[in-house]
């Protein structure tokens, strides 16, 4: 399911302008399962399956699989539509650099949003 | 092509606030008993026009929309270049008394929304008598940090786009496009620093936890309507006010976000319109 992100990221021209001072890598964590995300320029060029010995990233993004799944759902419930909403309430754990994270909020908030089941490219 | 006006006239008021000259940019629209109406932080009054637009409301009020010093159209006052903006409850309270006696409004009715509605509070227990009755809009009487609010002001991060990208999962998810992303422009509008300065107030001056019991609902009638996908100010916190004063009524509003006025008028006006009806023209 993760993997689908590079295509339908890339394949938004508006997310990947957004993104085009944007050159990074970041860890996604669900639940125990580790991805590490290489961004170029706002286009996404790998998402590497873990498990790592050692990652190197700007940031991490982990929650529990169950609070991943509700944000992925198609009409996430209050308190799981938003990554905000899920820093909020202390189930994701944003760490790391996150200056990157935060000077691209709406990029990523957008990039992991196209893993919501019906997102389209 | 014919062009459309609104029926929302704009002027600039030039008052004394907290010792020192302000220029205030304040719009209304209607004729009636007043509406005074409060933005959220780091945004402006442009979030209630479509109250302004709206016959069923304008008919029955005159409502007005002030920008606070800082937001919108109101200018910082001078020597603003060498201070950093912070919003006091203090500040605040003064402020939106003196704007409603400068336009002579005679006891209003108050609606405020985040720190408009914690401000609503502040003045239901403080100033009761100024104002016909109260509407606090996703009003909380507390708000623990959930982020480093450093990042909306430092300047390795664009303070628009930060502001903007920090609260649009505020927005609930049935608003229409054009106005989610309108709610949101007036963010990323926002001048450096004043979306934290305001939040000052929203997560740590403003705290009235300890005091919002002894609300007297006798004195202003008090309503509370809150969006059910707010996660900055959730329905439990707002219940938990309502529950804490007796009199106070309660709405939770299905499918809205933080910004219910600006981000899907046409849902929030049918929660809206009773209340105003209840209130009648006082």
């Amino acid at each position: 399911m993760i993997e689908a992100l590079q295509r339908r990221v890339n394949d938004d021209a508006g997310l990947v302008r957004r993104g085009r001072y944007l050159t990074t890598s970041f860890l996604l964590e669900v639940g125990p399962s580790a991805f590490l995300i290489s961004i170029y320029q706002g286009r996404i060029v790998s998402v590497t399956s873990g498990p790592f010995v050692m990652p190197s990233s700007a940031f991490a993004l982990r929650a529990p699989e169950e609070e991943w799944k509700k944000f992925w759902s198609h009409r996430p419930p209050p308190g799981a539509n938003d990554l905000m909403a899920l820093i909020k309430r202390r189930v994701l754990k944003a760490e790391g650099d996150l200056q990157v994270f935060m000077a691209n909020l709406r990029y990523f908030k957008e990039v992991l949003a196209k893993l919501r089941e019906g997102a389209a490219a | 092509m014919k062009a459309v006006f609104e029926p929302i006239v704009g002027r600039y008021m030039h008052l004394d606030l907290f010792g020192r000259p302000h220029r205030v940019y304040v719009e209304e629209a209607g004729k009636g008993a007043p509406l005074l109406c409060l933005h959220t932080a780091g945004s402006d009054g442009r979030q209630y026009r479509a109250l302004m637009n709206d016959a069923r409301v304008t008919s029955r009020h005159r409502v007005i929309a002030f920008d606070m010093p800082w937001h919108g159209k109101s200018s910082p006052p001078a020597g603003w270049h060498d201070e950093e903006y912070q919003l006091t409850s203090s500040q605040y309270t003064t402020m939106i008394l003196e704007i409603s006696a400068a336009l002579e409004l005679d006891r209003p009715i108050l609606i405020g929304c985040s720190i408009g509605g914690r401000i609503a509070l502040h003045l239901a227990l403080e100033h009761p008598e100024n104002f016909r009755a109260i509407i606090g809009l996703q009003a909380g009487a507390h708000v623990d940090p959930y982020y480093d609010l450093n990042f909306l002001h430092r300047s390795d991060v664009h303070g628009g786009e930060v502001a903007g990208a920090i609260v649009s999962g505020l927005v609930g998810p049935d608003a229409p496009e054009g106005e989610r992303w309108e709610t949101l422009w007036h963010y990323m509008q926002s001048g450096p620093g004043v979306f934290k300065g305001d939040l000052y107030f929203y997560k740590l001056d403003g705290d009235i936890r300890g005091r919002v019991a002894q609300i007297d609902t006798r004195r202003c009638p008090l309503y509370l309507l809150s969006g059910e996908y707010d996660y900055s100010c959730t329905p439990e916190e707002t219940l938990a006010v309502a529950n804490s004063i007796p009199g106070c009524e309660v709405t939770i509003m299905k499918g809205l976000g933080h910004f219910p006025m600006s981000e899907n008028p046409g849902v929030f006006l049918t929660h809206l319109l009773p209340v105003l009806e209840k209130i009648g023209s006082g």
